[in-house]
């Protein structure tokens, strides 16, 4: 029994503020510009992406009190630019990674049900839950919450922002100057919400809009993450898995978490973040890959990834000799802040590297950049499409989250020579054929399971 | 004399409660892009210096203080700063302004938000500031305890007025470290210097470190300088203490004078708490415009008919021939105001006369330009880009 050919989907990420983006690279533009989004959202939407997305980050990271110098800094506001893309685009679904915990959920709800009217129902939320308490020294809020109470209120905020999507029905707008009735009930909107995190109450003020809901993705993968996920409501995961090795359990381990809760076969969709690097033959695109990889990580970025997991000053380490023979301090005061932390277990990941180290008889500098200058697809454009398309037959996923070493024009090459190889292959659509994220995604309208199970 | 400036404000179909039932209105259109975009567009056409888009957290009421349960007004708003956003890429000269309010939100995102429209726009991004908190504001947020009971019998009351005269300072404070932020980029912060492997200059990034009653912030912003440096920031004054905190914080303040004795004694005073301070005073007015003076009577008497009660507005309504009108604003503009808010009765019905009729009467009489004489709000407005207000820290640090 062979089973149908799985749509990919494609996401597109704009450079973001990390080592990945290459700014010493001639052709690299502005990471600010509004031209900088507008080329990119346009290439992805060219290439029949399913939606633009955005990252992140609320504070500046800062290196043993200095603020980073050497990665690119500097974003917009996420909300606010992805609308304004709305104006320069007209299928692409736009994704915004915005935090649930130095947010609240009215003010928030409200910003992505405008978003969703003013883009024809192309809104998405991924909901990210980095709580620390250096971040909210930006806040009024201030303060931070405990590892264990991010997914409570991440979880309380989506149901409250669905309470409040909800609080408008499709047709309660009658605008009718016949009979003088604009509304069509005299409280819509009203809502009332009460639990441990939020206690509010009143009317919201956005009528329902194209999509009912946003499309909802979470990005974060401990158990409380991935139950979340599977359990909780979003329509999506952003993984960091890449390696089919990897990325093959996750998948399984989502769908019988989905299944646990009563979602249908494939209600979670799985979207790794993927690189990629062409090249006219395999040995092409493997040297330009290094180039690249030593462009993202000099001898002092080398210094720095390796601090994010020893947690000690690095800098007396010569980027060319042997990784540094201190143990990491995993308690100490943090080197790095302001970055969300995703390798856990600090002591384990150290004692891996020796041994990549060691077998490999790699530099600091080399053992960094075969670990964070690792691109995931390098190859020709025929070799780089099979193995997305393997990746995601396979179950490693249902797409991918694309982004490029280069801002803005990195997507173009894979626009014009890897995307033409997809839609041949009839994995990726030729054109769209729908106008909402939703149709793009083939997530079908939100309903309330909890009111289904209890009927 | 100083240029004069004009603005429109736009909200809804119009500032009148039934103007969406007029037959120029476009009420099925009122949450969809295309009906800001083109209102944008036309006011772009009349060569207007800039729109501003209203906003509340709250749903439009016809009470004051507390939502009703009327069905025959327009009820439901967009977010209006993700408007701005919204139509400021398909324009290219004239500055946006939403409101956005200062009571429950956070002054961090809203400095990125503004600094973000102003990137959008290339430099023509303003924000008035608006002081929540009345009505069941605090219960949207359930954040902060909800106000004093208030009515119109309890604003004079001492609780009230501490309660006002705090969420103001407040506001003053919440001014600051948006500003702040917008400065905590010095311009050339950015170097992409290969040979020392910097893509920024740290010494020009800077924590803002503000510690006020009502909040802590430390900054930097995640965004950078935004390209006018400081955005246009605005507020609607009517009385001593908003006066004040548009002196204290505001580049252009909305008062609302209602004959020729109130607006000087209002510039006075405004002046006065400016203490010669650069704020420029504009004047507010609702407008419906006709044909002739018993026409556009008639337009507004047809409205109020339809509502059910006169049209109550904190500005003065005038309701004539566009010659009338220019005859008003000529008369504020003697007086010493740089500008007016025009804020039409219907839309965009009255934004076409006031693109079509009032502007070319002005530019007849020497008061209006006829063309855009800069491409950002704040040279528009004949503001200088000011520099950092942590240029001169960094500069002086080696001594
Ligand atoms: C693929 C991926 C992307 C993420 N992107 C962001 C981001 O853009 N901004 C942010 O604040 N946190 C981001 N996070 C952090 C997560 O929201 C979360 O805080 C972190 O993964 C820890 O949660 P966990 O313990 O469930 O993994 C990301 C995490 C993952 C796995």
């Amino acid at each position: 029994m062979t089973r149908p050919r799985k749509q990919i989907i494609l996401g597109a990420y704009l450079g973001g503020v990390n080592h990945q983006t290459v700014w010493s690279d001639p052709a690299a533009g502005s990471q600010i510009e509004f031209a900088s989004f507008q080329h990119a959202a346009q290439t992805a939407e060219r290439g029949k992406f399913d939606f633009f997305f955005l990252a992140e980050g609320l504070a500046l990271r800062e290196r043993l009190g200095q603020i980073f110098d050497q990665d690119v800094i500097g974003r917009p506001d996420n909300i606010t630019v992805l609308t304004a893309l709305a104006a320069v685009t007209s299928h692409l679904g736009l994704i915004a990674t915005v935090n649930a915990t130095f947010n609240e959920p009215y003010e928030l709800a409200r910003q992505l049900a405008t978003v969703d009217h003013l883009s024809g129902g192309r809104a998405g939320w991924n909901i990210v839950t980095s709580s620390d308490a250096f971040t909210g020294g930006n806040f009024r809020r201030g303060g931070f919450l405990k590892r264990e109470d991010r997914y409570t209120r991440a979880e309380e905020f989506l149901a409250v922002a669905r309470r409040l999507w909800d609080s408008w029905s499709a047709d309660d707008v009658l605008a009718d100057t016949g009979s003088g009735q604009f509304l069509r009930r005299p409280d819509a909107g009203e809502f009332a919400f009460s639990g441990k995190q939020f206690d509010i109450s009143g009317r919201f003020t956005v009528p329902r809009s194209p999509q009912g809901h946003p499309v909802i993705l979470q990005a974060g993968v401990s158990a409380e993450g991935r139950e979340f996920a599977a359990g909780g409501g979003p329509d999506a995961i952003f993984s960091p898995f890449h390696t089919l090795a990897e990325a093959q359990p996750f998948y399984r381990d989502i769908q019988e978490r989905s299944a646990r809760h009563g979602r249908p076969a494939g209600s979670t969709k799985v979207l790794p973040g993927a690189a990629f690097v062409l090249g006219d033959s395999e040995a092409d695109a493997v040297e330009r890959h290094r180039e690249i990889a030593l462009a993202q990580i000099s001898g002092r970025g080398a210094q720095i990834l390796l601090e994010t997991v020893w947690n000690r000053d690095l800098s007396g380490y010569d980027p060319d000799g042997p990784l540094p023979d201190v143990d990491p301090d995993p308690t100490g005061p943090l080197v790095i802040q302001g970055r969300a932390r995703i390798h856990q277990d600090a002591l384990d990941t150290v004692s891996k590297w020796r041994a990549l180290a060691a077998s490999n008889g790699f530099s600091l500098r080399q053992l960094a950049v075969h670990v964070f200058g690792h691109t995931e697809f390098v190859g020709t454009p025929t070799q780089v499409a099979d193995r997305l398309d393997a990746f995601v037959q396979n179950d490693g996923s249902d797409g991918f989250i694309i982004g490029s070493h280069l801002t803005p024009t990195g997507l173009d090459e894979f626009v014009d020579k890897v995307v033409p190889l997809l839609q041949e292959r009839g994995s990726l659509r030729t054109d769209y054929d729908g106008t909402t994220l939703r149709d793009n995604l083939g997530i079908p309208a939100y309903t309330d399971r909890s009111s289904l199970t209890a009927a | 004399m100083t240029q004069l400036h004009v603005a429109v404000a736009l909200d809804g179909a119009g500032w009148h409660p039934a103007a969406w039932r007029s037959p120029a209105a476009r009420p099925h259109d009122l949450f969809t892009a295309a009906y800001w975009t083109d209102l944008l567009a036309e006011a772009q056409r009349g060569l207007l210096d800039f729109v501003t888009i209203d906003d509340s957290f709250t749903i439009q009421s016809a009470d004051h203080f507390a939502a009703d349960s009327r069905t025959d007004q327009v009820r439901g708003r967009l977010d209006a700063a993700l408007i701005a956003a919204r139509i400021a890429p398909g324009s290219a000269h004239i500055g946006i302004i939403p409101a956005v309010s200062t009571t429950h939100t956070e002054p961090f995102h809203t400095s990125k938000n503004i600094a973000t429209l102003d990137y959008i726009s290339t430099g023509r991004a303003g924000v008035q500031v608006r002081v929540g908190g009345l009505g069941g504001e605090a219960a949207l947020f359930g954040r902060r305890p909800s106000p004093p009971a208030l009515s119109f019998e309890t604003l004079a009351t001492p609780e009230v007025e501490r309660f006002i005269a705090e969420r103001f300072d407040e506001a003053a404070d919440y001014i600051e470290v948006v500003r702040r932020l917008w400065d905590s980029w010095e311009d050339g912060a950015e170097i992409r210097d290969r040979a020392t492997d910097r893509f920024v200059d740290r010494d020009k990034l800077h924590r803002i470190d503000f510690e006020g009653r009502w909040f802590s912030v430390r900054g930097p912003s995640i965004t950078p300088r935004p390209p006018q440096g400081q955005p246009v920031v605005t507020v609607l004054a009517h009385s001593t203490v908003p006066y004040r905190l548009a002196a204290r914080q505001a580049d252009v303040v909305f008062v609302t004078p209602h004959d020729p004795a109130g607006a000087a004694a209002i510039l006075a005073e405004v002046r006065q708490e400016a203490a010669g301070a650069a704020l420029q005073v504009y004047a507010d007015l609702v407008v419906f415009l006709g044909a002739d003076a018993a026409s556009a009577s008639a337009r507004k008497e047809h409205l109020d008919e339809l509502d059910g009660a006169e049209l109550f507005s904190d500005a003065r309504i005038l309701a004539g021939t566009a010659e009338a009108l220019a005859d008003h604003i000529e008369e504020l503009h003697q007086l010493g105001y740089d500008g007016v808010r025009l804020r039409p009765g219907v839309l965009p019905y009255d934004l076409t006369a006031v693109t079509d009729q009032l502007v070319p009467l002005l530019r007849r009489r020497g008061l209006f330009r006829d063309r855009y004489p800069a491409t950002t709000l704040r040279g528009q407005l004949g503001l200088d880009r000011p520099t950092s207000r942590y240029q001169s820290i960094s500069v002086g640090t080696d001594a």
